[in-house]
């Protein structure tokens, strides 16, 4: 594990505060707080229905808040859509992957980016050349050949070139959203693998899963949604799988004591 | 990216190397075939010819291919973008008749409307474009099925054809630019002028290639394969243009073919808006999430599509140096289409290659031509045809099913 940059003065990346959401008369998100700060990954669990998803798509932009704040590196931000997120350095990588499967490694990695000149005529070789960088310093060299068809790619390596393309972008807050799914053991442990590296490239990290062993195996805290309200808030090194699933099933709607506790420490300079 | 470029140095991991024989083997077994089958194909059905078809394996027969396919070739080039997508375009036979009925009004020298020059055929085509930009809204904006949509094209345009020409008669073209599309041949000399430029702009871009990917570090995995385009290409259509020379010259039908074949390849592969047709063929949602306008895309390949279709009705048109009712008709819609699968360009959307419309048309139009000169039947012809086409569907089927199997 990376040194343990929590409670550095610096700001965290993100930083949502009190944030509500309601669809119709169902009330999605109630008072939600969440941080990440740089080279940490942080979890985001809950059951079924608990708002990950929903407070993912406000993070990336997709839906809006009714309340609340969302700081972007210590400053108020106001996301109106994917571009924006994207403009701020959040990149999301969905569970169904979003790769085009009739096209090459370096293709996907700049669908819809697409190095050109001014007449759109593409520049291949800087393409394969960045693509080539950034698979290297992620240590992704199961792929033997990135100028090979998603299509004939392993699930595992398909998740790799998916979180590669998240991160080739100047990004600094990496959500990964069921990155492991469908995926089998070794596989699961190559993408954990990868996970981590983010973290110690200095990258945020938010990391939606069900299955606590992958959780346990990579997160450095762990923030538990129940019912679209906070319900927990762990340090792994300082929980066990037991307390974050009496957590996940059976938690109190409270604000956990680590949040309001830092908000001294980091308001803004 | 300062810090991903001080990790690369760190992590700096040997990229694992195979030999050209080892990468084409593993495609072959992964069904991804390429032009291959059709390459092989091609040449067994030349082969046969040559052996049991008198007059077939001559320069004058091989002109007269070139003259015949030109037409459904220009369709085909259309239909690849069109598949390209995963959509289909039935109105461009009808299209291509209503183009080339446009065409002939407008070189009508006693009418009001008279375009001089090769006015009536930019007008023509323009029209051509606009009527497949009109038809490519109704499915990227409104989601109406390209299917029904150009079926309605296809009653249509015939419609349209056949109200224009039903009281008049045919139209006897006079425009010698029209007519020059099918019937011009050039001098020996103008062939080979020809041949040279294409080769030196060919070897040019080749090199061009290669320098661009020295420039940015990007190793050029296959030398060999480098040497071996830059020597086979400009020999092959060395070939080609002695042939033609033999007879009448090389006929400006082929090389609209050429240019065509060049000018979309070019686009298909080389700029972000062929990228974008491959990404929307492949994964219509990801493409939107990565931020393709996915309506664009398809409105411009529909208005391709009718373009298209117009350049071969002009060509048609030409061929015959008259339009009458029927223009249009027959079997050049599925002959288009059949052009582009048996090239290889999949009917599931994502995969193919322009070049398909041109092998795919010389099958077609090698297969009629050989077994019209042996005496066959028109019905003879179909059928061997239609034999051929759903050998090829099969083919792309199987490789398809073998490409997910290899995925896992």
């Amino acid at each position: 594990m990376a040194a343990d940059p929590a409670y550095s003065a610096e700001p965290p990346i993100l930083e949502l505060r009190d944030i509500s959401k309601s669809f119709g008369s169902v009330q999605a998100l109630t008072d939600v707080d969440l941080e990440v700060r740089r080279g940490e990954i942080m979890a985001l669990v809950g059951d079924n229905g608990a708002g990950k998803s929903t407070l993912i798509k406000i993070i990336a932009g997709i839906h809006a808040a009714d309340s609340g704040e969302v700081l972007f590196e210590g400053q108020p931000v106001h996301i109106s859509g994917p571009k924006d997120a994207a403009k701020l350095g959040i990149e999301v990588v969905y569970q169904d992957l979003a790769l085009c499967d009739n096209l090459d490694v370096v293709q996907n990695m700049y669908l819809g980016r697409e190095a050109h000149n001014p007449l759109q005529v593409l520049n291949e070789s800087e393409m394969e050349g960045r693509t080539a960088t950034t698979l290297k310093s992620l240590a992704v060299t199961t792929i033997r050949s990135i100028r090979q068809q998603v299509a004939t790619l392993s699930g595992g390596q398909r998740q790799s070139v998916a979180v590669a393309r998240a991160v080739m972008w100047n990004s600094k807050l990496v959500i990964l959203d069921e990155p492991t799914a469908a995926l089998g053991v070794a596989q699961t442990e190559q993408v954990l693998e990868l996970v981590k590296r983010l973290g110690q490239q200095g990258l945020a990290v938010i990391l939606i899963s069900h299955n606590l062993h992958d959780i346990f195996a990579v997160a450095d805290r762990i923030t538990v949604l129940r019912l679209g309200r906070n319900a927990g808030y762990y340090d792994r090194t300082a929980t066990t799988q037991q307390e974050v699933v009496q957590a996940i099933t059976a938690g109190a709607p409270t604000k956990v004591s680590g949040i309001p506790m830092e908000e001294d420490v980091e308001a803004p300079a | 990216m300062t810090t991903q470029a001080e990790a690369a140095r760190a992590f700096d991991v040997a990229e694992p190397e195979e030999s050209l024989g080892t990468r084409i083997w593993e495609n072959i077994k992964g069904g991804n075939l390429g032009s291959l089958p059709v390459f092989v194909g091609l040449t067994c059905i030349v082969v046969l010819f040559a052996f049991t078809a008198g007059n077939f394996f001559t320069a004058v027969n091989f002109n007269n291919i070139i003259v015949q396919m030109a037409g459904t070739t220009m369709l085909a080039f259309g239909v690849v973008f069109v598949l390209l997508l995963g959509e289909i375009d039935l109105s461009i036979a009808f299209l291509s008749g209503l183009v080339g009925v446009i065409c002939a009004e407008l070189q009508k020298p006693a009418s009001g409307h008279f375009l001089p020059g090769i006015w009536p055929i930019v007008a023509a085509l323009a029209v051509g474009a606009l009527i497949g930009a009109f038809q490519g809204s109704f499915v990227a904006i409104i989601g109406v099925p390209s299917f029904v949509v150009t079926l309605a094209g296809l009653l249509a345009w015939q419609g349209f054809v056949q109200r224009t020409l039903g009281a008049a008669g045919p139209i006897i073209i006079e425009n010698r630019w029209v007519n020059y599309t099918a019937a011009y041949f050039f001098s020996k000399t103008a062939g080979w002028l020809i041949w040279l430029l294409l080769s030196l702009a060919y070897a040019g871009s080749v090199i061009f290639g290669v320098v661009g990917k020295r420039r940015h570090g990007v190793a050029i995995r296959y030398p060999v394969l480098v040497a071996v385009k830059l020597i086979a290409v400009p020999a092959a259509a060395a070939v080609v243009v002695l042939i033609c020379n033999h007879d009448r010259g090389v006929p400006l039908a082929g090389l609209l073919m050429i240019l065509f074949l060049l000018f979309w390849t070019y686009i298909a592969k080389r700029t972000t808006f062929g990228r974008h047709v491959y990404a929307v063929g492949g994964n219509a949602e990801a493409a939107r999430r990565a931020g393709i306008s996915v309506a664009r895309i398809r409105i411009i390949v529909f208005m391709i599509s009718g373009f298209m279709a117009g350049v071969g009705g002009i060509i048609l048109a030409g061929n015959l140096q008259s339009v009458d009712p029927n223009q249009g008709g027959g079997t050049l819609l599925l002959d288009a289409i059949s052009a582009a699968v048996i090239g290889g360009v999949s009917l599931f959307g994502g995969r193919g290659e322009v070049r398909a419309a041109i092998l795919g048309s010389a099958v077609i139009a090698t297969i009629s031509n050989g077994l019209f000169i042996i005496g066959y039947q028109p019905g003879t012809i179909f059928i061997i045809t239609g034999c051929i086409l759903l050998f090829a569907v099969t083919l792309d089927t199987l490789a398809r099913r073998r490409q997910a199997k290899t995925g896992r």
